[in-house]
């Protein structure tokens, strides 16, 4: 390859993945920010740990909300779900005595089978998801009320509580001296280092077929900036307490996601089906069937978003999950997902959740009252999907 | 004779195409003026520059009516002069009442405030002109298609119409509310409107019209006058059809199977939503392997809905009948059946239908036949991508890239990226519906050639078109369907358009 084809297939490939880039550079630009604001305290270990476990069950949900947008729906009863399994789960340990193994996953499959239910009527009945999953989030919310008779249950046991505010062992400890979670650094450098190597497997096994899309260059400073980003994070977190679990539930659910939204005829077929709902179906595809699975999906992921704001809460209140399904949704839409389906990417919701996170916690931090953070978070919504559109209109 | 209107020298061009071509039509005051020619004739686009649908500036030539040259920029001028168009898709609102309808954008109101009683009295007195016995406040959606097109009359006439077009007003219309229209017509005409009647049916011409100009490939070939009854349904034929047909169509060597490779049987299909409406009766057709079959008619004539209730029952209910392929009989009840069954069907529509359009090629190419590049579930991107560098190069898609997005590409490519995906599905049978639709003359050759390509690969070829001469210079044999059947079939070196023609047209 000649410089100039080159650089004119590097010029190609940034136009049509501006977005993606842009996403990230936005989102390391609002954390420099926040750093300088806040004198520090936004990176500092403690900060951190708590914008993780803030901001976990929007990243849960989202990913699921990912898959429902991209098909072409939306799912407003998440919030409502949330609520009512955290709801669920304290009547089943605290009321009945349940031991937490056996609740997770109970809870778990309630919400499959909720998001299922919503899926059924949206998918065979053909009845827009927007008022299906309107009328869910009145109905859970109502059972939720019921469920906790208006007053909040809890405390919940320890074994429940690890779920959210619990740490990965230190499995080393003492090899270091001090509070530094050894065994948390080495799996951040073995993630550091397995990224990329995976990437590079990918790249030369495309290469082995036909010319490589993406441009070497931009490969290497993709994962260099991912590297430094993880291993900074990770020594972050190790001289704290060290990675949180639900950090780890995060990352794995991501990694799933991400690979059966990339890799696998499943994902592809929920991207067609909410790009051209009517091709795809004369194509072969069972777009009923797709959709269902879509809101049974979400559920489950809302049900553990349930399970994990319980276990942070340590109580299940009436009020859990009020709203949550509008910080969901905005961080899909930040993210680049289109509103008319086919469109968006796990990470790319997940950065707009980090986004989001990032300007709660760092308004927080330098006193912005809550009324402003409302319109600050609501003019960012607008201003990334304008991006978005005035991008698009330019191609 | 007093001459209404004259559009002289009428020149539209889109891109690509020349849709009209130094046209002249010249329409008498009071007469009934029958427009005719095939599908894509230009017809329809003469009059959308007649009614301002196409601004001026936007064609060459004048329009002369009523004695001046007339400047029209949108249809609201045109109306303004009584021009009123009724097009062949009726422009109702379902669930807006018939007076609603009528007078919508052109409400009887003080100050913005509709005053009801006067417009349910002047939707009476107008129901009443053409014979609709309806309340003026039923729904649109409760009364047949047939008063529907009676309230477009209504609505056109409560713009104090001078010159009526209508095109294709009876396509969709049972024998006897198309007789009540024609009659309206006469009836309107003793009252001194005039009327622009464009129809595929030469026998209604024949009862209404008094002059009747023929287009053909976007130029007026004659204008006859019908009065006095000399005209046969023949002489329209003959204008309407007869052009220079070599080469443009590849040449071939049929080499067709003895054995029937695929075969229907006593295929019946109910409309999806008007559980009365047959809109396939009782079809029996077949195709052998290297067979190239077409299916010729009219709009409407229940091609598509045969095709794609064949495909996997995608359209309509109530579907009734057999399909056997290779001798068996195959499971073609859901479109992933169909494909697996050997089936592929092309949509008419790509943009709507055919293509993700904001996926890349390589995601349309393989969309079909994904396990052909997965293990598992789990995609091989680099296999993908081969498969779409094979097929780019194999049928000569044009892009710089398989990563381009499908919307990118002009109508020619995207329908080759819409062939390869069916190709690459594997198929034994292919159902090509309007494969040749709005591309232009260089990319409907080489889709031509892909074609008898797969025909000489032993495939077996379905064509439905509406471009008798693409029939014509492509397949081996001909059926005829109008109205949801089939009403027969033609060998190649038998057929001509004049004998399809008059098949549809028997009724």
């Amino acid at each position: 390859m000649t410089d100039t084809s080159s650089s004119k297939s590097m010029g190609y490939y940034l136009r049509t993945h501006m977005r993606e880039y842009g996403m990230v550079i936005a989102l390391i630009a609002i954390l420099a920010f926040f750093q300088v604001m806040t004198d520090g305290v936004m990176l500092k270990p403690v900060n951190l740990t708590n914008l993780f476990l803030q901001n976990s069950y929007i990243i849960i949900m989202a990913v699921g909300m990912l898959l429902v947008i991209v098909g072409g729906h939306i799912d407003l009863s998440v919030g409502s779900v949330v609520g009512f399994v955290g709801a669920l789960a304290a009547v089943m340990i605290v009321h009945w005595d349940l031991p937490t193994v056996i609740v997770i996953p109970a809870c778990l499959i309630v919400g499959a089978v909720i998001g299922a239910a919503q899926g059924y009527w949206v998918a065979y009945w053909r009845i827009p998801s927007f008022i299906v999953t309107l009328a869910g989030m009145l109905v859970f919310k109502g059972l939720t009320l019921a469920l906790l008779g208006g007053a909040s249950v809890g405390p919940f046991p320890d074994s429940f509580q690890a779920m959210s505010s619990g740490f990965l062992p230190d499995f080393f400890a003492g090899l270091i001296e001090g509070r530094f979670n050894v065994f948390s650094m080495v799996l951040g450098v073995a993630i550091a280092v397995i990224l990329p190597v995976l990437g590079l497997r990918a790249r030369a096994k495309q290469a082995k077929f036909a010319e490589v899309e993406e441009p070497m260059a931009f490969f290497a400073a993709k994962h260099a900036i991912a590297g430094i980003a993880i291993l900074y994070v990770t020594y972050l977190l190790s001289t704290y307490r060290g990675l949180p679990n639900v950090l780890i539930v995060m990352a794995l659910l991501i990694a799933i996601f991400t690979f059966i939204t990339n890799s696998t005829t499943l994902g592809r077929r929920i991207y067609a089906l909410g790009g051209n709902e009517k091709a795809a179906k004369l194509s072969g595809i069972n777009t009923k069937r797709l959709t269902f699975l879509t809101f049974a999906n979400m559920g489950m992921l809302a049900a553990l978003a349930g399970l994990v704001f319980a276990a942070r809460l340590n109580t299940a209140t009436p009020k859990a999950g009020l709203a949550f399904e509008l910080d969901v949704i905005a961080a899909v839409f930040i993210g680049g997902a289109s509103m008319s389906g086919g469109v968006g990417k796990v990470i790319g919701a997940v950065v707009g959740a980090l986004i989001m996170g990032v300007m709660n916690n760092g308004m927080s931090i330098i006193g912005v009252g809550i009324d402003w953070q409302q319109v600050i978070k609501g003019l960012v919504l607008l201003a990334a999907v304008i991006f978005d559109v005035y991008n698009k209109n330019k191609a | 004779m007093d001459t209404i209107l004259e559009m002289r020298n009428i020149t539209k061009t889109f891109p690509g195409v020349k849709a009209l071509d130094d046209v002249s039509l010249k329409v008498e005051r009071g007469e009934i003026h029958a427009l005719c020619g095939e599908n894509g004739a230009g017809k329809s686009t003469l009059m959308k520059v007649l009614s301002g649908v196409y601004p001026i500036g936007s064609y060459e030539g004048d329009i002369l009516y009523d004695g001046d040259v007339q400047e029209f920029k949108d249809i609201r001028d045109s109306e303004e002069r009584g021009i009123i168009i009724i097009h062949q898709e009726l422009a109702l609102v379902p669930l807006l009442s018939i007076a609603e309808n009528i007078f919508l954008g052109n409400e009887i109101c003080e100050n913005g405030v509709i005053n009801w009683p006067a417009t349910f009295a002047r939707t009476g007195e107008l129901l009443k002109k053409v014979g609709l016995r309806e309340t003026p406040s039923e729904l649109i959606t409760n009364i047949g298609v047939g008063k529907q097109q009676l309230v477009e009359i209504a609505k056109a006439l409560s713009k104090k119409v001078k010159l009526l077009i209508l095109d294709e007003p009876t396509a969709s219309l049972q024998e006897n509310d198309s007789q009540k229209l024609l009659d309206l017509l006469l009836e309107f005409k003793a009252q001194g409107i005039t009327s622009i009647l464009i129809s595929h049916k030469l026998n209604e011409i024949n009862r209404v019209a008094d002059r009747i100009t023929i287009i053909r490939d976007g130029k007026a070939i004659s204008t006859l006058d019908a009065r006095g009854g000399k005209i046969t349904e023949d002489d329209i034929v003959k204008d309407m059809v007869g052009r220079d047909m070599a080469h443009r169509y590849p040449d071939r060597t049929p080499n067709i199977g003895t054995d029937k490779l695929m075969e229907v049987r006593n295929w019946n299909v109910t409309h999806p939503l008007h559980p009365e409406r047959k809109v396939v009766k009782n079809v029996n057709i077949d195709v052998a392997a290297g067979e190239v079959v077409g299916i010729a008619g009219l709009m409407g004539a229940g091609r598509t809905e045969l095709a794609m209730s064949i495909f996997g029952r995608a359209y309509g209910a109530d579907i009734s009948g057999e399909v056997l392929i290779n001798g068996k009989p195959a499971d073609v009840t859901t479109v992933e059946k169909a494909i697996a069954s050997g089936l592929a069907y092309v949509t008419e529509d790509r943009k709507e239908m055919g293509l993700v359009l904001e996926e890349s090629i390589t995601t349309n190419i393989t969309l079909a036949n994904l396990d052909g590049v997965a293990e598992h579930g789990v995609i091989n991107e680099g296999a993908e991508r081969q498969v779409a560098e094979e097929y780019r190069s194999k049928i000569n898609i044009r892009t710089p890239n398989v990563a381009q997005k499908a919307v990118n590409l002009s109508g020619g490519n995207q329908q080759k990226v819409v062939l390869a995906k069916w190709l690459f599905a594997g198929p034994e049978v292919l159902i090509l519906d309007e494969p040749t639709r709005g591309i232009d003359v260089g990319a409907k050759y080489e889709i031509y050639t892909i074609i008898n390509q797969l025909a000489a690969d032993g495939k077996g070829v379905i064509m439905i078109s509406s471009e008798m001469p693409e029939l014509l210079g492509m397949c081996d044999r001909i059926y005829v369907m109008n109205e949801g059947e089939i009403k027969g079939q033609l060998a190649a070196n038998d057929a001509s358009q004049e004998k399809i023609m008059r098949m549809i047209l028997k009724a």
